[in-house]
């Protein structure tokens, strides 16, 4: 990609369509908006990516619109989360989620889950897009809208790239 | 003193505290011993209730939040006693009910037993750690623990059992639950 968004073009727009709760776990494709956000202080790192999604839910119940941040490695760790907690309660999170493994370029802890990313996600029904810089604050909206809609976790894919 | 036990002795002194309840065995004996708008049962993401306890007391500081957790819940996600230390809610009270068991599977063994989990809270950095052993105990500490300035960790040995369920089942839907806080803590 040659264009790229900032982060904190990104970090605007997700404030600005009511988001307002950011926890995760970091990678260092997302490591500009994680940085915008401390700067900021509105991130709380989390261990790992299931009790981020843990402290999300809580913080959704306290009338929170939360965001989790995690590489795709992390979404393994939260499949059990996203089936018995989110999905199950009706919980809503933007998943900020890096795409490692990109059509396979990557190192090779990351093939695996690169690879079979969308259709996971496919799986568990949790809807999902991976923009080109020119589309990534549009689609934060898209997201955001969606899940509130929905009350369920909505996920936007983040390639090498995205932020530069 | 059983987990049942426990729990009456504990709630009995609570107000408007938002309750969160680790999942199986606990939820049922949680909801069998209090119920209020204010209190979530969690039935799946076992680990996750002192996330979920964390997640409410930092978004809502103004309300204190207590968390029933188990043994094996604590294990499950250790990281946890790490988290809730170093982000240190003043509003946060994390309970851990020691059965040493898995109960709602079986009653298969932890290994609660050799870890001490109240060490292990105190080693993360909780503003306050108590333990427990006997119903006596708890009635003494009971009072002060629900006033304590978090995070706070008080472990209660309780004995297995006994047999059979620990309570109804969660007569709301999961979904009713998380509408039911969301009201209760004023959630638009």
């Amino acid at each position: 990609m040659n264009d790229s968004v900032t982060p904190a073009s990104f970090v605007d727009r997700l404030v600005a369509a009511g988001v307002d709760f950011f926890t995760g776990v970091p990678c260092s494709l997302v490591g500009g908006v994680i940085a915008e956000l401390e700067r900021r202080r509105l991130y709380f790192g989390e261990l790992r990516e299931d009790a981020a999604l843990g402290v999300a839910a809580g913080a959704y119940m306290a009338g929170k619109l939360p965001l989790v941040v995690m590489q795709n490695s992390g979404l393994g760790v939260s499949l059990n989360a996203l089936g018995s907690l989110h999905l199950l309660y009706e919980m809503p999170a933007l998943l900020l989620i890096t795409w490692r493994g990109y059509e396979g370029k990557d190192a090779p802890e990351h093939l695996v889950m690169g690879a079979v990313l969308p259709r996971l996600l496919d799986l568990f029904e949790i809807p999902h897009r991976a923009p080109d810089p020119a589309a990534a604050l549009a689609d934060v909206d898209w997201a955001v809208g969606r899940m509130c809609e929905t009350r369920k976790p909505v996920a936007l894919l983040v390639r090498p790239g995205l932020f530069g | 003193m059983t987990v049942r036990d426990a729990l009456a002795e504990i709630t009995r002194h609570l107000g408007d505290e938002v309750c969160v309840a680790s999942n199986g065995y606990m939820s049922r004996a949680a909801f069998g011993a209090r119920d209020s708008e204010a209190s979530f049962y969690m039935i799946g993401s076992m680990g996750l209730a002192s996330s979920i306890g964390l997640g409410v007391a930092l978004a809502k500081p103004t309300r204190r939040v207590v968390v029933f957790d188990g043994d094996g819940n604590v294990l499950m996600n250790p990281g946890a006693l790490a988290s809730i230390a170093a982000a240190a809610p003043a509003n946060l009270l994390h309970v851990c009910l020691d059965n040493g068991a898995h109960a709602s599977t079986g009653g298969q063994r932890t290994i609660s037993d050799r870890v001490q989990l109240d060490a292990l809270a105190r080693a993360a950095g909780y503003r306050w750690v108590g333990r427990v052993e006997t119903a006596a105990a708890l009635a003494a500490e009971a009072p002060a623990f629900v006033e304590r300035e978090g995070p706070a960790f008080l472990l209660v040995k309780v004995a297995l059992g006994p047999d059979g369920p620990p309570g109804a089942r969660i007569p709301f839907t999961p979904v009713e639950m998380t509408a039911r806080m969301r009201r209760a803590l004023g959630a638009r």
